[in-house]
């Protein structure tokens, strides 16, 4: 199942670019205040990049800025380019609404809406069109199995999302997010509000999604960074330090700032 | 129309409908004020503030009567409501969790939302009827048993919003709880309890219904207790209902009182608060 | 010692001041069901099924007003809810942080004016204007029992249109908490699955639906118990009639017209059982409205997200 992109509505192709998502000297600003400094960073198709740094390092921020969560902020604003498949999606003429079917989002606070197990996942679908039982039945299917979940709630679709454990409601909002068919999963610290057996499930889940879909993952947790993503970014008071090949960012970096923070000196 | 510009419109037209509605309800509230000024002010007059009614088909005259009536009404139902209505509300705070306290405050929202009217009928039976005889006193205490839930409600919140930093401190120099919390608690929660009985006589200030068979209605000068009153509210029923011109010029001016008081009293409510609000920000 | 004696002397006075009010709201159940008695006893069930009110013979029947009341409150109801819901989406989600709080101001504002003013308001400029509307209503239509009789401008109409104006700013407040308390990640959850302002907004009335019922509940209880804006606009005639046009009676109305009217006993009884009524309906009322928005506040949102130990002080609390 494709979704029809409103090819007129989004801006002009920029030059081609091999990353999946390419921004380009990006600042942000809530009102006044800047709190994304310059970031340019390229991120490849089909590979988890993580991005990690201390907290208020801007990070999620940015990571919000990719599918434009950041819209619904009344004083935010931003400047520069993010390019998704060479269109840069803060250009004019950008359909928000079309772009965040392209790349869906899972929180870090797992949010199901109060609806069965069902209709927390065709939601997305529901709203852009599908309607026959059937094709809406196949979707949820695939959808659930592709986030790990359909087996332990294959009895019971129609129960109360809320019925499920912290672990399985997050993995219930990968899947609702995958049913939309997105091209891109960004993930905002998704496994930090869970238990260790339930984020182990989690990272799992991402290491299997990433041969069909480019994932960004943010995360304070750098072990869990060397061990789900394939590049990793440094983030640090609103710059971008250093982004590289995840083996040589945490065993070989070039900034001392990532070094200190790599190996526990703060953050 | 594709589907994804459909969705968009709808979004569009569900956003102004919502507009639309929010003019739909302020249009009979301009509408409203605007005529009770328009109609109000105009027939304001010396006399209406200083005249008592005259008689049936003569112009002129005043409500003179009709305002003090008001006043003295109210004046006793803050006596009734004020010292219940605090006390108890007092003993929700102190003992927030007793099953009793649950019972009560249950009690205090049913009695919330008992009519008006049903509120008279039960003044009536139990101060109308022994005396066989409407008076002002009836009056009183129906609209006082209208404010008694808002002033426990809002002396009860207030109470709870006071620091136990402060209830410790008292107790703590040796004080025993019923001073702790009549000369500590109480007076610093006090600005906000005033503030909750001024909302409750803004809110009986405009009751007529249980007035028409309490304190009835009174066209001559009386402040008695025991004998029926005029009310600004009754008075204006009256002379809405009936045929006369000139009445109805009067009504308009009592209706134009009436809202003058009820948003004074209001305004300094919603000062006061806001006041409060201030004051209580470190 | 002496501070435990003073304890339980504090909480004896305070508490017998508490025990007044819940003395008061039993005796108001009494109070109406002793007076009332003479009627009960006469009349029975047929009290609420008989069509005739004939002070004259002492034959009451309080039908009319039963219809009456329920007619105009669901006829407020159906007019005021859309409004009212509109108002609290505008306010909470669609108005520029700037506008929010005059807006809010506004709508209280309507609550704050008194039921007088608008019955004032009501017989001098709304029936006029509801007359001219039902003489220029199209004759075909004016065929249906709906839009049947004269156009007098007085009926169940205009009782419905102004009781609307008056339950719009209960219904609106109260959804408007409700709206507030919807935590953003639901509506984050929507806007990240590609959904327009409005699904999103879709979802958070689906979040706080319960609660909204319980708002449109509350004006219902302010409907039922409306009594000076109704008798001055509804004509007051005991009839049942399905007619916008036609004037009829609420059992409110009928109290406040005619109780000191009531010479005998049993006429009296008549009155005061219709106000027991009354006064059972709106308790019932209210109180489902109470649970219903209570219940929402309660919903936990996620069961991992909320350490137990703060889940047993908000209940201890």
């Amino acid at each position: 199942m494709s979704v029809t992109i409103d090819m007129e509505r989004m801006a002009p192709p920029l030059e081609e670019s091999a990353a999946k998502i390419s921004v380009r000297n990006f600042d942000f600003y809530y009102g006044d205040a800047k709190v994304l400094h310059g970031i340019s960073l390229e991120i490849p198709d089909r590979q988890v990049t993580a991005l990690i740094g201390p907290s208020g390092c801007g990070k999620s921020t940015f990571i919000r800025s990719i599918n434009r969560m950041n819209d619904i902020i009344p004083e935010a604003r931003a400047t520069g380019s993010i390019i998704i498949d060479g269109r840069d999606i803060y250009g004019p003429g950008t359909d928000v609404v079309a772009l965040r079917r392209r790349v869906g989002m899972v929180f870090q606070k797992s949010n199901p809406f109060p609806k069965s197990i069902y209709d927390n996942v065709a939601y997305g679908l529901r709203i852009g069109g599908m309607r026959r039982k059937r094709d809406l039945d196949a979707v949820v299917e695939k959808s659930l199995v592709r986030a790990a979940l359909w087996d332990e709630v294959k009895d019971r679709l129609h129960a109360s999302a809320f019925a499920l454990s912290g672990g399985q409601q997050q993995r219930l909002c990968i899947a609702r997010a995958l049913a939309v068919d997105p091209e891109i999963v960004l993930m905002d610290e998704p496994a930090s509000a869970l238990d260790p057996i339930a984020t182990t499930k989690i990272e799992e889940l991402i290491w299997e999604l990433k041969s069909n879909y480019t994932i960004v993952i943010v995360t304070h947790n750098m072990q869990q960074a060397a061990r789900v993503s394939d590049r990793t970014a440094f983030f640090m008071l609103g710059r971008l330090v250093e982004s590289g090949d995840t083996r040589n960012i945490f065993m070989n970096p070039q900034e001392k700032m990532t070094e200190d923070y790599v190996t526990g000196r703060f953050g | 129309m594709t589907y994804a510009v459909r969705r968009r419109t709808i979004s569009k037209v569900a956003e102004s409908l919502c507009a639309v509605a929010v003019v739909l309800a302020l249009l009979p509230l301009v509408l409203i004020l605007g005529y009770v000024i328009a109609h109000g002010l105009t027939a304001l007059n010396w006399a209406f503030f200083t005249q008592t009614p005259k008689p049936v088909g003569e112009t002129g005259g005043g409500m003179a009567n009709a305002i003090v009536g008001t006043l003295v009404l109210i004046g006793l139902a803050a006596l009734f409501a004020v010292p219940v209505g605090c006390i108890c509300g007092i003993h929700l705070a102190e003992y927030p969790t007793s099953r009793f306290s649950a019972l009560v405050r249950f009690a205090a929202d049913v009695l919330n939302g008992v009519p008006s009217i049903v509120i008279g009928i039960f003044a009536y039976g139990i101060v109308v009827l022994p005396v066989k005889r409407f008076s002002a006193l009836a009056g009183g205490v129906a609209l006082g048993l209208l404010m008694i839930p808002i002033v426990v409600r809002t002396t009860e919140e207030l109470l709870r919003l006071v620091p136990p930093g402060l209830r410790e401190g008292a107790l703590a120099l040796g004080a025993t709880r019923t001073r702790a919390v009549f000369t500590v608690i109480v007076p610093s929660a006090l600005p906000g309890i005033m503030t909750g009985v001024l909302v409750a006589t803004a809110r009986v200030a405009g009751e007529t219904a249980p007035l028409l068979f309490t304190s009835f209605n009174n066209h001559f000068w009386s402040t008695s207790l025991m004998q029926p009153i005029a009310s600004l509210t009754v008075q204006v029923f009256t002379y809405a209902i009936s045929p006369y011109e000139d009445w109805h010029r009067q009504a308009w001016a009592g209706a134009f009182l009436l809202v003058m008081i009820i948003l004074a009293l209001s305004i300094v409510a919603r000062l006061a608060i806001r006041g409060l609000e201030r004051m209580n920000r470190p | 010692m002496q501070r435990s004696a003073d304890d339980r002397l504090f909480r004896l006075m305070t508490g017998a001041f508490a025990a007044l009010v819940l003395v008061i709201v039993i005796g108001i159940g009494y109070e109406l069901w002793a007076q009332s008695v003479l009627s009960i006893q006469k009349f029975g069930w047929s009290f609420w099924t008989g069509r005739t009110w004939d002070p004259v013979a002492g034959d009451f029947g309080a039908l009319p007003f039963i219809w009456g009341t329920i007619y105009s409150s669901l006829l407020a109801l159906i007019l005021s809810t859309p409004i009212a819901l509109g108002i609290a989406i505008f306010i909470s989600e669609l108005s520029p942080r700037s506008l929010r709080q005059p807006l809010g101001y506004l709508t209280e504002l309507l609550a704050a004016i008194p039921s007088i003013v608008y019955g004032l308001w009501g017989i001098f400029v709304l029936v006029p204007i509801v007359r001219k509307a039902e003489i220029l209503l199209p004759d075909p239509l004016r065929k249906l029992p709906l839009f049947s009789g004269a156009p007098l401008g007085v009926g169940m109409g205009a009782a419905g249109l102004i009781l609307a104006i008056m339950v719009v700013p209960y219904t609106s407040s109260v959804a408007r908490e409700i709206l507030k308390n919807v935590p953003v990640a639901q509506r984050e959850a929507a806007y990240a699955l590609g959904s327009t302002r409005w699904e999103a907004i879709k979802v958070a009335i689906g979040y706080g639906k319960t609660g909204i019922i319980g708002a449109i509940m509350l004006g219902l209880g302010r409907a039922l118990g409306e009594t000076m804006a109704v008798t001055m606009v509804i004509g007051n005639a005991p009839q049942v009639s399905l007619s916008l046009y036609a004037p009829q009676y609420t059992m409110a109305a009928v109290i406040a017209n005619e109780f000191t009217e009531a010479a005998e006993e049993l006429y009296l009884h008549a009155l005061i059982e219709i106000g027991l009524l009354l006064f059972v309906i709106t308790i019932v009322v209210n109180i489902l409205s109470r649970l219903l928005i209570w219940s929402t506040r309660r919903r936990a949102p996620n069961v991992v997200a909320v350490p137990p130990v703060v889940e047993e002080e908000e209940a201890a609390a």
